[in-house]
């Protein structure tokens, strides 16, 4: 009813006056998307006449096309601080563009390539008397020694890791908390490739014990600690002292409010940190290569023998360079995508229950 | 149950600075004993001395005597963690367990501690929210967070996990320096009702507080700032608050700084 009366435009309906510093002229809203249509085509049109091949080039060309025109219009119309506000927004955008079209092209890629042998077959066999050149065979095998390594990479390093960022938060302080994040630090920087050398010199040659998937493991366990700690540590600082600070007022130790009331606190965080940090050690080739030597065929005990793994499978499948290898790398390197993004969900998902709860 | 406490000689230390200096008074049983005076003076830390709380700041350190009906909180052999159930706070920000319900964060304090017995636990959470005056907002959703109360309720339902444990005495810390009028009008009527069971300390900033809910009024100042704060004097509310002794704690008292 009101809206009768608010027809007769009830503010103002004369012009402002040409002084008016409220009101300057502005681009109408379309503008950043019909740039962009006219930076693409405009892109494509100079790859085309210049004969650029590389797709990649015209997406750069359109790409700085967009930021300059831009500029440019927004220069001419709107003014210098409307100007700079739409490049700061453009090159956002450019650089979003850029770091999430290799991603999805990449996923793309392993998808479309890696789902022509994925099947109940490939992830029940393993490549046991499969001659290299046919097709079949599968990552049944490299599966397992993936799963297996990485879970006991993961029952090494995260007790240990979060047990020291335990200790750097809650009780650290003095030296031996400052050689300890040193350390950690310099952790992080190791090649995987020394992680893996160290244990082969140890526990191989120096302790005689022979290849298996438990060696790779240790060497995984090397790379993933620091990762856990950091982003352990991380969390743990998060916690308001105030929280803290309440449950020793209520005469709780201090060991019991980290345990009941610290670690439930930042546990989402933390979860999340040791998942990427599994995730980041499930792709590791090299210490599989030097430890756990590849095997074609299913070795269960992870204690015992040649094992493989989906990085070291896609590597061995890559180099024997034929058709149906190819197409095997593909599939694995497709597995390994949805082995880490499943362990990703899982870890949001345990996040989001986790988390400490707003709302009425 | 409630204590009283006899603080002898006390200063407290931030590693080498020294926050408050030589302070000696006495806390009455049931009874309401109020902190003023500027910010910085030490009030805080103080508070925070008298259930060795302050040593939970790196680098925090005390000397001098607390003394709980005659033992000494500083005693050797003393724990802590003891002292502290003995002597439960209540902080300036309402800080209730983000993870936890409002059943749960009532019942942290015997649940953490493993001393209670289950059937006994429902008992004292209806208990203690209705010593806070809080039983009736929420009991209906005990096993919503207590994140999702208002500030007033949040500050309140600190207080009910601070009084489940039974403490002898609690101590606050500016319990209403971050709340509204009327939440601070019905924590105040909490204090006065609290009184008849705890010893209560309370900090605050606000003048008319001090007046309206305690006994006795203890007024703390400092020379300078980076001086350690002092005890100017201490008495009965009403009589600092009409004919104090010091003419700084007038001057505090009326507006008139310096």
């Amino acid at each position: 009813m009101t809206d009768v009366v608010l027809d007769k435009a009830p503010v103002n309906d004369t012009p402002p006056p040409p002084s008016s510093t409220l009101r300057q002229p502005r681009l109408p809203r379309w503008a950043p998307l019909g740039i962009g249509a006219l930076s693409a085509a405009l892109g494509s049109g100079v790859g085309l006449v210049a004969g650029l091949e590389s797709r990649i080039q015209w997406g750069l060309i359109a790409a700085l096309l967009y930021v300059v025109i831009n500029y440019t219009l927004a220069t001419l119309v709107e003014g210098s601080r409307q100007a700079k506000d739409r490049l700061a927004t453009s090159v956002v955008w450019v650089c979003f563009l850029a770091a999430v079209v290799p991603l999805v092209s990449l996923i793309w890629e392993t998808v479309v390539r890696g789902s022509k042998v994925m099947g109940v077959d490939f992830l029940t066999h393993s490549m046991n008397g499969v001659i290299t050149l046919q097709e079949g065979g599968g990552a049944y095998h490299a599966l397992i020694g993936t799963v297996e390594q990485v879970a006991i990479a993961s029952i090494i390093a995260a007790p240990l890791g979060l047990l020291t960022a335990i200790y750097l938060v809650e009780y650290g302080g003095g030296k031996l908390a400052k050689a300890v994040t040193f350390f950690v630090d310099v952790m992080t920087g190791i090649p995987s490739i020394v992680a893996g050398l160290f244990v082969l010199a140890f526990w191989i040659l120096y302790l005689g014990f022979d290849y298996s998937g438990f060696a790779g493991a240790m060497a995984l366990a090397i790379l993933m600690l620091p990762i856990v700690v950091r982003s352990t540590e991380e969390m743990l600082k998060l916690v308001p002292n105030e929280l803290r600070e309440a449950s020793l007022a209520l005469g709780v130790p201090k060991w019991l409010t980290i345990l009941r009331v610290v670690l439930p606190t930042a546990i989402g965080g933390i979860t999340t940190g040791i998942m990427l940090a599994i995730a980041r050690i499930a792709g590791e080739t090299a210490p599989i290569l030097l430890l756990v030597f590849g095997s074609p065929s299913i070795n269960n005990n992870p204690m015992e023998g040649a094992q493989s793994s989906l990085p070291y499978y896609v590597y061995e499948q890559w180099k024997l360079g034929n058709t149906a290898s190819f197409d095997r790398a593909w599939a694995a390197a497709l597995l390994l995508i949805i082995f880490v993004m499943v362990l990703n969900l899982v870890a949001r998902a345990i996040a989001s229950w986790k988390a400490p709860k707003s709302g009425r | 149950m409630a204590k009283r406490i006899d603080i002898s000689g006390l200063s407290a230390y931030y590693g080498s600075h020294r926050a408050i200096d030589d302070i000696s008074m006495s806390v009455e049983p049931r009874s309401v004993t109020a902190f003023i005076g500027p910010s910085g003076c030490g009030k805080s830390t103080f508070l925070r001395t008298l259930n060795r709380m302050h040593e939970v700041t790196p680098g925090g350190r005390v000397e001098g005597k607390v003394l709980l009906d005659n033992e000494d909180l500083y005693g050797s052999g003393v724990d802590p963690v003891s002292v502290r159930r003995t002597i439960g706070m209540v902080f300036q920000r309402p800080n209730p367990f983000p993870t936890m319900s409002i059943y749960d964060n009532v019942a942290a304090g015997l649940r953490l501690n493993g001393k209670y017995k289950k059937s006994d636990l429902d008992g004292v959470v209806e208990k203690s929210l209705k010593g806070a005056n809080l039983w009736n907002e929420v009991k209906d959703r005990l096993n919503k967070p207590g994140s999702g109360l208002s500030g007033g309720q949040q500050q309140r339902l600190c207080i009910a996990r601070a009084i489940a444990v039974e403490p002898q005495v609690l101590l606050m810390d500016e319990p209403c320096s971050a709340l509204d009028p009327i939440s601070t009008l019905a924590i105040e009527d909490l204090v006065g009702e609290l009184k008849s069971q705890f010893t209560i300390v309370i900090v605050t900033h606000n003048m008319q507080q001090a007046a309206r809910v305690s006994d006795r009024t203890a007024f703390f100042n400092l020379s300078a700032v980076g001086q350690p704060g002092k005890l100017i004097e201490i008495d009965d509310t009403e009589r600092i608050f009409s004919n104090p002794t010091v003419q700084a704690t007038e001057d505090y008292i009326s507006g008139r700084f310096g």
